[in-house]
Parts: structure tokens; C-alpha cells; sequence
């Protein structure tokens, strides 16, 4: 699959509550929580964003709560993927879950500004930047990942399992 | 092997297991709350499976905008009570509840050795106990209420060791700001911290349970201590429930072993906007505040409110500071009014609250506006964290927020004597 949109950057740290304060956690719709996404650190970000966008950052992005409203709030936006130098554990955890594809990639994370137009192919975790014409290649995903990846999450990946033990 | 790594193979049925390893665990604990609820009952029902594994093993706490802070909160807990009683699943109703990690254990719910997954990220606070804590997202805990299983990558675990003997007005708030403040908000980025040394022996449970709390906060997966006669003293009367002691081998392999002397760290304080921008509190310097916050599933329990019920005790509130202590549970709120704490609380000037998450996440119960600093015993200080994006917090220990709740300033305990 190949994404493909204009980069919003971020730096260190973006915690969940930037991403979405929890005072809108009472909605948990991806489209209600995706008109307030990343308002508090970057007020232009919904106005500015556009389906297949891409979310690029430093590291530990996602840091802070457990709150799966973030990669749905990101989603809901039309975030078609998020790069970054390392991702905080939960948010990894819940990106995959939620189906927002996640690229770790150092070089990517210092090499892409806003604004770039970048394009990125999952499979071989290839990140282009067609505006400086540069490419990268993100760290792979953990076969045991990619599974759950492929089968479209891990309600998915887990109904499988169920029907076949049956 | 390490103690996590003891308890992570014990629940998936191995003799060893290694950091790195993918596994499936099984759990003995699945907690949810009124906001994570309803996005893991919304995915439970797509499994299409109709019944949880074990409902004496799932449990669900309203605690974050409870009692209901408005329409939409309230449509979210009547989500989750319905799920709850449809379920016959363990569920702690306004007026027996409390914030989740302080009723849990509180409850007997959590015993040594014992896999617990949340869907909230404070989940780690049950470390304290020995327990395999860790928080995950909605989707995670919708598939481990469905199985009683969730997959986990078996993480590495750093040692942490603590000598000598702290101050008079340190404790597990100061321990775990200041190790945040040495290695940063991803220095244990996906793995477990375990506290040991003589000054983590001589903590009482209440302030291991804050050190734990405070684990993701480093990026950590969990926040371990050993089982010992604190532990099982704790646990007398709670539950009857058999557990299994585990301990690290003397030859476990440790990803990094870090040394601090106790005597030598301060009440720290954690600037905005990170929980690891610490200073210890003789260099904060004059800042003025607005508002004092005294609770949450990081110091909401009776040693912290005892703490600050003791600092503030006769003395008064600071003219145009707003002081809330939100005390963590029914019961931790319960011993205080019979202890007299309540009353020197508002005596003193300060408001009392039904335990809630309220404030702590900048839901209700004292947001602030912009311009606004305030002290606060909770554990994030995160840009827009509890109100308007130009207030600030500053994170301490219950003694630090109560001498500044009386001095209208950020302050040490020892400056009111
Ligand atoms: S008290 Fe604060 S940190 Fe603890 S569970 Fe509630 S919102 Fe989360």
C-alpha cells in the first residue's frame, strides 16, 4: 500500500494530551475527537490537514496516557501514517490495534521538513521525499506485528484465531 | 531470570522466557474506566462473542468524569454500568468507588505474581504489590476481556537500587521525580523498572504504590518491587487469595543496574512541561501560585493526605489560593474523617472532594485558567494537561503542595516550622 500526503512536523515528546486533551474524552467517535487533534500544541493542525497527511516527529511520540482517542483522533483527521525517530509503548500498541501505520525511522525524522511531500510504500517500509527527492527505509515490523498488521488488526487477527480453534 | 520475567513465563505457560520474545500471556486482572470502556466494549462486540472470559476477573471503575461532569460523560458511564451489569463484571459504583488504582489493591483485587492489564496507562501502580502491571489501549483490553489472554513483548528490565536513608520529607514521590529527572521520559522506554536497595525496603506500601504510578512516565512498561513483610502485611485481610512470591535471581541479566544514594536526594519538584524537568526544591526559587492539588492514583492514598494534613495542620490556606484535596477512595476518605484529617483540611481553608480523577486530567474539579500555575500531587504536567494551554503545573509530594498551599508560593515543609 502507498501513502502519500503533506508532512506536519512535530518535535520531541508529543504526549497524548497533545494529541488529544482529555478534555474531549468524553466523545470517543474518530471523526467528533478528530476536530480537536493536536489543537493545544498546534492550533492551524485541523484547519491545515488533508486526507493521507502524513505525521512526521522526534522521538518518543505518543508518550503519556493510554488513550487509544489518539491514533483515532489522528486517523479521524486523515493522518495516513506517522514517522518518527521511536514511538512511546502504548501508542505503539494502539496504532497497530486501530490500523495507523507507524514508521520508526531516524534519518526520515531529520530529513523530511514541514510541508514536504512524501510518499511512503508499507510493505518495504520505503519513505520518499519527493520534495528533496531523498529516500529512506523505515525499521521493519516484527514478523508477529506484520501478521496482526495483515489481518487488518488485532480484532480481526483474534476472530481468525477464535473460528480456527473451533 | 527477573522477577517480571518470572511471572511473564509462569503466564504463558514457559520455563524461560527473554526479553524480545513475543508471548501470550494470561491475565488475572482486566480493568477498564468510564473513558477507555466504551472504545473496548465497542471493539468486544465486534468479536462477536457474546461473553467475557471470567467476569470476576474483569473490572470496571467510573472514576475519571465521575461523578458525571456532564451529558456526554454521563452517556459514556451508562455505557460501561450497562456493559457491567449485563456482564455480572466486577464494577464499583459512585459511592463505594474511588480512582482505580487506589481501590484495587485497596480491595484485595491485586496479589503478587498476578498478570494485570489496563486500559489505562497508570495501570503499572499494582508493581508495587509484585505484580505484572501494565497499561494498553481500548482495543487490547476489549481482547483480553473476550480470551483472558494478550500478547506482550517480553521487555528488558532495568534495576534500579536506592542506599541509605532520605530525609524527613522524601518519599516515593521524590524517589521516582528524580529518577524520571536522571534518565527522562523515555530512559525506561519499553521496559520494566524494579526498585530495590534498603530505602525502597523502608517505604510503606502507600509510597511504593506512588513509585510504580510513575513508571510510564519514563516510558516504562512496569514498575516492580519484590514481595516482603510490608507486602504480605498489606495484603493480610484484603484477600484470601494464594499467590506465589517471585524474586530476581541473583544472577537475572539486567538491561542497566542504576545506583542512587537516598540521603542525598531532595523534595524534587517537576517544572513544566515534563514530568522529568525536576528541580530539587531548593533551587525552585519564587514562583507564586493559584491553586494546590492534593490527590490522584499517585498520592491520593491515607499517607499522603496524612502527610499533608500534617504540614497544613493549623495553619491557613493562602489568601487567593484555591487548595482541593481529593482524597483517592471511599475508604482512604472514610479513615481521614475518622483520623480528624478532613477537619483540619477545611479548617484550614482548603475544599474536600469526593474521590474522583477530576482535576488531574483537567476534567472537572479545578481546571485552570490561562496564566494559572499550581502545585499538584498528580503525576503529568503536560501542556494543557489540567485546563488552558498556558496554565502550568508543577508536580511534588504531598508535603511540598501542602507548606505551598499555605505559603502562596512553590515551598518546602521545612520553611513553616
Ligand atoms: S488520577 Fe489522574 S493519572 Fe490517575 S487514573 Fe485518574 S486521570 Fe489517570
Amino acid at each position: 500500500m502507498s501513502l502519500k500526503g503533506k508532512v506536519h512536523k512535530y518535535g520531541t515528546n508529543i504526549d497524548t494530551d497533545a494529541i488529544i486533551p482529555a478534555r474531549y474524552l468524553n466523545m470517543h467517535e474518530a471523526a467528533e475527537l478528530a476536530e480537536h487533534c493536536m489543537e493545544d500544541i498546534d492550533e492551524e493542525f485541523v484547519k491545515r490537514v488533508q486526507a493521507g497527511d502524513i505525521v512526521v516527529a522526534d522521538t518518543n511520540f505518543g508518550c503519556g496516557s493510554s488513550r487509544e482517542h489518539a491514533p483515532l483522533a489522528l486517523k479521524g483527521s486523515g493522518i495516513s501514517c506517522v514517522i518518527a525517530k521511536s514511538f512511546a509503548r502504548i501508542f505503539f500498541r494502539n496504532a497497530i490495534n486501530t490500523g495507523l501505520p507507524l514508521l520508526e525511522c531516524e534519518e526520515a525524522a531529520d530529513n523530511i521538513e514541514a510541508g514536504d511531500a512524501v510518499e511512503v510504500d508499507l510493505a518495504g517500509g520505503r519513505i520518499i521525499n519527493h520534495s528533496s527527492g531523498k529516500t529512506f527505509t523505515a525499521k521493519p515490523y516484527p514478523e508477529f506485528m506484520m501478521q496482526i498488521i495483515a489481518e487488518g488488526g488485532l480484532v480481526e487477527h483474534t476472530k481468525k484465531k477464535a473460528s480456527g480453534a473451533r | 531470570m527477573t522477577l517480571a520475567e518470572k511471572i511473564l513465563a509462569a503466564h504463558c505457560g514457559k520455563d524461560r522466557v527473554s526479553p524480545g520474545e513475543f508471548i501470550n500471556v494470561k491475565t488475572d486482572l482486566v480493568l477498564s474506566n468510564d473513558i477507555t470502556a466504551p472504545i473496548a466494549i465497542k471493539e468486544f462486540n465486534k468479536l462477536g462473542l457474546g461473553k467475557v472470559f471470567d467476569p470476576q476477573k474483569i473490572v470496571m471503575v467510573p472514576d475519571h468524569f465521575c461523578p458525571n461532569k456532564d451529558i456526554q460523560s454521563a452517556q459514556q458511564a451508562k455505557l460501561m454500568r450497562e456493559f457491567a451489569r449485563e456482564h455480572k463484571i466486577i464494577y464499583f459504583e459512585v459511592g463505594e468507588m474511588g480512582i482505580e488504582h487506589v481501590i484495587l489493591p485497596e480491595k484485595g483485587l491485586v496479589v503478587p505474581g498476578d498478570v494485570v492489564v489496563g486500559a489505562d496507562s497508570h495501570t503499572d501502580t499494582y508493581g508495587a504489590l509484585a505484580a505484572f502491571a501494565t497499561g494498553m489501549g481500548s482495543t487490547d483490553i476489549a481482547i483480553a476481556m473476550a480470551t483472558g489472554e494478550i500478547w506482550m513483548k517480553v521487555p528488558p528490565t532495568i534495576k534500579f537500587v536506592f542506599h541509605g536513608k532520605p530525609g524527613k520529607w522524601v518519599g516515593g514521590k521524590d524517589f521516582i521525580l528524580y529518577t524520571i529527572g536522571r534518565i527522562g521520559v523515555d530512559g525506561a522506554l519499553y521496559s520494566v523498572m524494579e526498585f530495590t536497595g534498603d530505602a525502597m525496603e523502608a517505604l510503606s506500601m502507600d509510597n511504593r504504590f506512588t513509585m510504580s504510578n510513575m513508571a510510564i512516565e519514563a516510558g516504562g512498561k512496569a514498575g516492580i518491587f519484590a514481595v516482603d513483610a510490608k507486602t504480605k502485611a498489606y495484603l493480610k485481610g484484603r484477600t484470601s487469595r494464594k499467590y506465589i512470591e517471585y524474586r530476581s535471581d541473583p544472577d537475572a541479566a539486567y538491561a542497566s543496574i542504576i545506583e542512587y544514594d537516598a540521603s542525598q536526594i531532595e523534595p524534587q519538584v517537576a517544572f513544566p512541561h515534563l514530568p522529568s524537568n525536576t528541580k530539587p526544591i531548593s533551587q525552585v526559587g519564587n514562583i507564586a501560585i493559584d491553586q494546590v492539588v492534593i490527590g490522584s492514583c499517585t498520592n491520593g492514598r491515607l499517607d499522603d493526605i496524612r502527610l499533608a494534613a500534617r504540614v497544613i495542620k493549623g495553619k491557613k490556606v493562602n489568601a487567593g489560593l484555591r487548595c482541593i484535596v481529593i482524597p483517592g477512595s471511599q475508604k482512604v476518605y472514610l479513615d481521614a474523617l475518622k483520623e480528624g484529617l478532613i477537619e483540619i483540611f477545611i479548617k484550614a481553608g482548603a475544599a474536600v472532594s469526593t474521590p474522583t480523577c477530576g482535576p488531574c486530567l483537567g476534567g472537572y474539579m479545578g481546571i485552570l485558567a490561562a496564566g494559572e500555575k499550581c502545585v499538584s500531587t498528580t503525576n503529568r504536567n503536560f501542556v494543557g494537561r489540567m485546563g488552558h494551554v498556558k496554565s502550568e503545573i508543577y508536580l511534588a509530594n504531598p508535603a511540598v503542595a501542602a507548606a505551598s498551599a499555605v505559603l502562596g508560593r512553590i515551598a518546602g515543609p521545612e520553611e513553616l516550622a
